[in-house]
């Protein structure tokens, strides 16, 4: 029988690097097969030229044993190629389901296609409104489509490059559920991931790629955690240390009785919000996507205003009518969850991205921008982070979707802030720097920063959080220490449940 | 054998140079094509069309006559098309400069006052500002289109021109002919020479070429500005304020096309009458993309939109040849310009099926 996917010799070079060097591997039917590496090497390059949107420079693709010319990717979904991309591709200004509509093949009727997007999408555990237009969804909603998409269209061979990245566990569940009977029932499968226990417990085999080589294959359901990191990595993962939190008198964000309608009808009204976050510590808010975080955020950031100024202070200061660079003003330093457009200009270059909001660091003086010092600035975050880039002048565009990550954090970290919002932090960020990013938070913190981080990853808010906040329907639960509860008490309130503790013991955690 | 069209990785930048040259080139091809189809011979038309016309001091005088207000009102504009903010009523803007300006220079009460000419040259910049203010103002606060309010302000201007023109501002000595009294000697721009038209008026389109350069590739503002354009939830991340990119855009429209319509009127017109600009306002806006929105495409785009204005008159008057086919020998030129400009960003490939890939491209035939 032939393998349902064969690669033979591709190599595929951008100016500067080397993305794929020679890359060989065969994928057979049913069977799920992870591709591993660092941020930048290779893997989602790789997978755009499996499912036809980018060209190799050398060598073939076999599909069932035929060999593909002239790939595009209409021709992959002619063949049952489907593939979820790292970062979307969906129409903004259309609803759900005619983003679905669109990417199918032969004729279609809205309301049963509605209908069907509607029953799918709950049997796997990624609810969805298919008649909600895109540009209001979160990352996490819009992961959920681009799934519920290339499930609809039952695959042969389904290409998922980095789907879980913002799912929460429960759906990562179901999804897994999904995947192997997709795979029981002969669809090959095509998995990256970044989180190592995942890539075990669901795939057969592993390809791991470094600097756009293959170095190696395994069994991960055979092999160690440990030993899949090192051979990605190529040397020992960097140990955690979380000293304990000696947090200020005074709260630097503080939020009282917030109340904001959801901008568009399908989203999340926030309901009478209320928390601090002090000097010194780290908060965590846990929840599934979609339940009022991106609302929150972009209150907190100032993306969005509110008309009672005190219903947010940062530092003391009233600043909920204050736009976003008078709050960075403040020592307000934010990282949002939309790295491509929002937290960079995709088509600028990395020291024009670092200009965004590093102008007080004078890389802006006399109202002309110091191209010098602003390359300077983005040099030194470049090294920082081991952002793997073509130096201060590659495009935000051309760089891997974990080194852009890198990129933001550094940038906003090196601006020293009082008050760090996080969104996300280490999404699609490989397990070493994952593991640096935490750390460097975690630092910052210590030195006297306060963070409150927004992550649908419940181990990096263990992690790292000293106090862990939950929202649900837009109403905030009072805050949990770290230490004394455990992931049960927090999926509770994430699903709405009510805790069986009484109100007083939460607001004696709470001081 | 089968064509691809693909994105580039990076924008090509040899292509950004040969693009132009390719455009030329292919302009000339087609257009000889052109001229010989229809029984004209294309090497002395072609000669009539780009070298005639600067081959004398008159020619090269009026050249750069035409090219100024052009390149001046395209600088104003890139500065908003950077941003997506879409002014294409830069007509109208220049009309109502050249009428405020006008208005000082024939009811100011001392025709003799060296503050004459800043006077007009504020009125006209006040002028062409104001009448983009009400467009900025109804995008900014009310979020209407700025497109079609800044092209339907243009037919009021114009008719408020042929109103005044007709009416109040006609000249009574003037035979009854729909237009003003001549400017007063001080209300003019002074020609370099007698012979020929050209005017100190000049020198403002070079100075605003060079602060649009200024403004656009090395200020924090203009900075700001191209992160509107180029990514608005980023310029709302950042706190980059939407309607001050809105304000920005239209207004440098409006004050650059309000000052080309003062120094049309304080220069070769040196009166009003309803037809007062061959469409500068419009040209602008292809000059401006010519010129890729930068501050020296810009100079180049204006010397050639210019320069195909003064030939397109040439041939018809040398060569009789019609109006019509000018125009369509400029559209050619234009159509190449800014078809090349693609392959920056994209490119052609050859792809060639494979022997045994039979069966695949009967799936891509039912997939495409
Ligand atoms: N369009 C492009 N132009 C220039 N360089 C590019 C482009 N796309 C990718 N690269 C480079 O190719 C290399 C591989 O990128 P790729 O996106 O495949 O990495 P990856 O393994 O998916 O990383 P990540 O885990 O961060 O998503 C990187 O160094 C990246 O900078
Ligand atoms: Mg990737």
């Amino acid at each position: 029988m032939h393998p349902r996917l064969e690669l033979r010799n591709i190599s595929k070079r951008y100016p500067g690097v080397v993305a794929n060097d020679d890359v060989s591997l065969s994928i057979q039917p049913g069977e799920i097969h992870a591709v591993l590496g660092e941020n930048g090497a290779g893997k989602s390059t790789l997978m755009k030229i499996i499912y036809g949107a980018a060209q190799a420079d050398t060598g073939e693709i076999y599909c069932d044993g035929n060999a593909i010319a002239a790939h595009n990717p209409a021709m992959s979904r002619a063949l049952g190629i489907e593939m979820v991309y790292q970062h979307f591709a969906l129409f903004e200004s259309v609803s759900v389901v005619e983003n679905i509509a669109l990417s199918a093949s032969g004729a279609f009727d809205l309301p049963s296609l509605a209908d069907k997007i509607r029953e799918l999408s709950l049997r796997y555990g990624m609810p969805i409104d298919p008649h909600r237009q895109v540009h209001d969804l979160s990352v996490g909603e819009r992961q959920r489509v681009e799934i519920v998409r290339c499930l609809l269209q039952a695959p042969k061979l389904l290409i998922l490059d980095e789907p879980t990245s913002v799912l929460t566990p429960q759906a990562v569940v179901k999804l897994f559920d999904t995947l192997r009977q997709l795979a029981a029932e002969g669809c090959s499968i095509v998995y990256i991931s970044h989180k190592l226990d995942e890539v075990q417990e669901l795939c057969d085999t592993a390809t791991v790629l470094r600097n756009g080589k293959v170095t190696g294959t395994a069994r991960p359901k055979e092999t160690t955690s440990l030993e899949l990191a090192r051979m990605m990595v190529g040397s020992k993962l960097p140990e955690m240390h979380v000293s304990p939190a000696a947090p200020s008198e005074k709260p630097v964000l503080e939020v009282r009785n917030l109340s904001a309608k959801a901008r568009d009808h399908f989203g999340v009204d926030l309901k009478d919000v209320s928390f601090d976050v002090r000097g010194g510590e780290i908060v965590g808010l846990a929840g599934v996507s979609g339940n009022g975080q991106a609302e929150l955020i972009a209150l907190l950031s100032g993306e969005r205003t509110h008309g009672h100024y005190d219903a947010i202070k940062i530092g003391g200061t009233p600043a909920a009518g204050l736009r976003p660079d008078e709050r960075r003003k403040l020592g307000l330093a934010f990282v949002p969850e939309e790295r491509l457009g929002r937290g960079a200009v995709p088509s600028h270059t990395l020291w024009e991205n670092a200009v965004l909001t590093a102008h007080r660091l004078g890389t802006v003086s006399k109202g002309l921008v110091d191209r010098r010092k602003a390359s300077i600035f983005a040099a030194g975050v470049i090294d920082r982070f081991k952002v793997k880039a073509n130096g201060p002048g590659a495009t935000a565009q051309s760089l891997s979707g974990g080194n852009l990550q890198k990129f933001i954090v550094g940038r906003e970290i090196a601006l020293a802030p009082k008050l760090l919002l996080v969104s996300q932090p280490t999404w699609g960020v490989d397990v070493g720097a994952s593991a640096f990013i935490r750390q460097t938070i975690v630092d910052l913190s210590r030195a006297g920063t306060a963070v409150f981080v927004v992550s649908e990853e419940l181990d990096e808010l263990f992690e790292i959080c000293d106090r862990l906040l939950v929202i649900c329907q837009g109403q905030v639960s009072p805050s949990l220490v770290r230490t004394s509860t455990d992931r049960e008490e927090i999926g509770l309130l994430m699903t709405g449940r009510k805790m069986s503790k009484d109100r007083s013991g939460d607001v004696a955690l709470q001081d | 054998m089968r064509f691809r069209i693909e994105q580039r990785p990076e924008p090509s930048a040899a292509m950004r140079i040969a693009a132009p040259v390719l455009a030329s080139i292919l302009t000339l091809i087609v257009g000889s094509l052109f001229f010989a189809s229809l029984g004209h011979d294309p090497l002395p038309t072609l000669y009539a069309f780009f070298v005639e016309p600067l081959s004398s001091m008159n020619g090269l005088s009026e050249w750069l006559l035409k090219a100024s207000p052009l390149i001046l009102i395209a600088c104003g504009l890139a500065i908003g098309f950077r941003a997506n903010v879409w002014n294409i009523g830069a007509e109208g803007q220049f009309t109502m400069g050249a009428i405020a300006a006008s208005g000082i220079g024939l009811f100011w009460p001392n025709p003799d006052s060296a503050l004459l000419l800043p006077l007009m040259f504020l009125a006209g910049m006040a002028a062409g500002m104001a009448w983009a203010a009400i467009p900025a103002f109804l995008r900014a606060r009310m979020n209407t289109n700025e497109i079609l309010v800044t092209l339907m302000m243009t037919y009021i201007a114009t008719l408020f021109l042929s109103y005044l023109v007709h009416g109040p501002w006609r000249d009574p000595a003037g035979f009854n002919y729909p237009q003003t009294a001549l400017l007063p000697t001080g209300a003019l721009f002074e020609s370099f020479d007698p012979a020929y038209r050209l005017n100190p008026s000049i020198f403002i389109t070079v100075i605003a070429v060079l602060v649009m350069w200024l403004f656009t590739d090395r200020s924090f503002l203009g900075y700001k500005m191209s992160v509107s354009g180029a990514a608005p939830l980023a310029a709302r991340y950042a706190g980059f304020r939407e309607s001050a990119a809105v304000w920005i855009g239209l207004l440098a429209g409006g004050a650059a096309a309000g000052v080309a319509g003062m120094a049309e009127a304080a220069g070769p017109l040196g009166q009003l009458s309803p037809q007062i600009s061959p469409g500068y306002g419009f040209a602008a806006i292809i000059v401006a993309f010519i010129g890729r929105l930068n501050a020296f495409g810009i100079v180049l785009g204006g010397l050639l939109m210019s320069l195909l204005f003064l030939g397109g008159e040439g041939v018809q008057m040398t060569l009789a040849l019609p109006s019509a086919l000018t125009r369509i020998f400029q559209g050619i030129l234009l159509f190449f310009l800014l078809a090349a400009d693609f392959f920056i960003f994209y490119r052609i490939r050859v792809v060639r099926p494979a022997r045994d890939a039979h069966v695949l491209e009967t799936a891509r035939v039912a997939g495409d």
